[in-house]
């Protein structure tokens, strides 16, 4: 989904703020929340895709306004409520009556398209290939930002196998499939005046990707 | 539901002199319940929560620390990080595939160290949320998860890494790692200049959380990551 969270290369929220000295939790409940969400996740057998569309799935100004942890333990309630272990009753019983949290909306749209593969994947793309970051905008959850979409640029590394992200978030199939570390020119990801000496690499499953040699500009396009 | 926690009860964070967070909010306030609630309808006991918990305040970057600096010294070892990081680190004692030691769920599933050259400069950041490499470097800073270096470091590198005191030459070119898949990454600098003939432990001494996400260079006499005075805020806030 066109989240919230999808925020690479916005402009215009100001430095990047830092702390001096600053402790690794900054409360007591802030050291509780990383040890909480991962036992209920274990015990939910609940995916890291899952989990971080839960956070995605936030109500967009209550995210932007919410710290790391905060948005942790919004997305837990969302898990709890959502696989019917909490019901909304007892939240509010045990939260009072103005102290419900920050809890997700279910998906707008939706899954991406379903379907396992029996075969163990083979990989269309190899190191040095030229590829393009298909213009996807699924309804649900994805990892291919959308600073990437449309972009061209090239495979340094082949990872291997890993589910995909994009149907595993919404136990819509694991669709195991290749996925490649591909480099971007900043200047193909920016625009021009960007400095010629900066690179950024996402890595990005098959899925995401087609050739750029048959849908891009031409190979070695000056740019 | 039971009230077993206590609000009032200070507990371990008094050892912090100043809390950032005084009064309860509605997340903390949310926290108990939602941990309450979780442990009343066994999905799993407070005791599984308190060694887990226990474990998540013992990490920290000292590991990455002596990952680096025992590449630095040992070319046997770097080429072992550089092909194999989750195979290497078992070597200095970390476990990707069960960190914990007792059966708690790891975010693993890959680590690669990205070695820097005196020409070419990583520098980390997860853009869709704040993925980091918990069991080498310990919980990130407060600084890697907001939202601002996550929207700016992908398009202005050069621009953030100056304002964090590190101003590369024009010549020396950077590579920005998004953190998107499931794979952490770490930076392994460049071993500066003036620390021939250091001890591992000392060299370990440099090589600060910052040098290994990319945001700052390890030297001889720097052994802290020291910030300008700006307080952290919401992360809206100027």
């Amino acid at each position: 989904m066109n989240g919230i969270h999808d925020i690479g290369g916005m402009d215009g929220f100001g430095p990047v703020i830092r702390e001096e000295n600053e402790p690794v939790f900054h409360a007591d409940w802030e050291r509780r929340i990383y040890p909480l969400s991962l036992l209920t996740l274990r015990q939910l057998g609940v995916s890291a895709d899952e989990f971080r569309h839960s956070i995605e799935r936030m109500p967009p100004a209550r995210y932007l306004t919410s710290s790391y942890y905060e948005r942790w333990i919004a997305a837990v309630e969302t898990l709890l409520l959502e696989h019917g272990v909490v019901t909304r009753e007892e939240f509010r019983a045990a939260l009072g009556d103005e102290g419900a949290g920050a809890i997700a909306k279910p998906a707008e749209g939706p899954p991406a398209t379903s379907g396992a593969r029996s075969k163990a994947p083979r990989a269309r793309f190899k190191r040095g290939d030229r590829v393009r970051a298909r213009n996807l905008n699924p309804p649900g959850h994805t990892r291919l930002p959308r600073y990437a979409r449309g972009k061209a640029g090239v495979v340094v590394r082949d990872w291997g196998v890993f589910v995909f992200p994009d149907t595993n978030a919404h136990q819509a199939g694991a669709r195991p499939q290749h996925c490649y570390a591909v480099e971007f020119d900043a200047r193909e990801l920016w625009g021009k005046p960007t400095s010629a000496k900066e690179r950024v690499s996402v890595d990005l499953w098959e899925d995401y990707l087609e050739s750029a040699a048959t849908t891009g500009p031409k190979k070695g396009g000056k740019r | 539901m039971s009230h077993t926690h206590n609000p009032g009860d200070g507990g371990a964070g008094e050892r912090h002199a100043a809390p950032m967070v005084e009064e309860i909010t509605d997340f903390e306030v949310l926290e108990i319940a939602v941990r309450e609630l979780a442990i009343e309808h066994g999905l799993f006991t407070a005791e599984d929560h308190r060694r887990f918990t226990e474990w998540a305040e013992s990490v920290g970057p000292a590991a990455g620390s002596r990952l680096v600096a025992k590449a630095w010294i040992d070319p046997a070892f770097k080429a072992r990080v550089m092909e194999d990081a989750v195979k290497a680190c078992k070597e200095i004692g970390i476990d990707w595939a069960e960190p914990t030691g007792f059966g708690t769920p790891s975010d693993y599933m890959n680590l690669r160290v990205l070695e820097d050259t005196p020409t070419l400069h990583h520098v980390i950041v997860c853009t869709l949320c704040s993925c980091y490499p918990r069991p080498l470097l310990g919980m990130s800073p407060e600084w890697y998860r907001t939202t601002n270096y996550r929207r700016r470091l992908v398009r202005w590198p050069r621009e953030v890494l100056a304002e964090f005191g590190l101003v590369l030459p024009p010549e020396v070119e950077i590579r920005v790692e998004d953190s998107n898949q499931k794979c952490r990454f770490m930076v392994l600098p460049v071993r500066p200049e003036g620390t021939e003939n250091w001890t591992e432990k000392r060299l370990a001494e440099i090589v600060t959380r910052d040098c290994m996400i990319g945001v700052a260079l390890p030297r001889p006499g720097r052994t802290a990551d020291v910030h300008p005075v700006q307080k952290a805020g919401r992360p809206v806030q100027r």
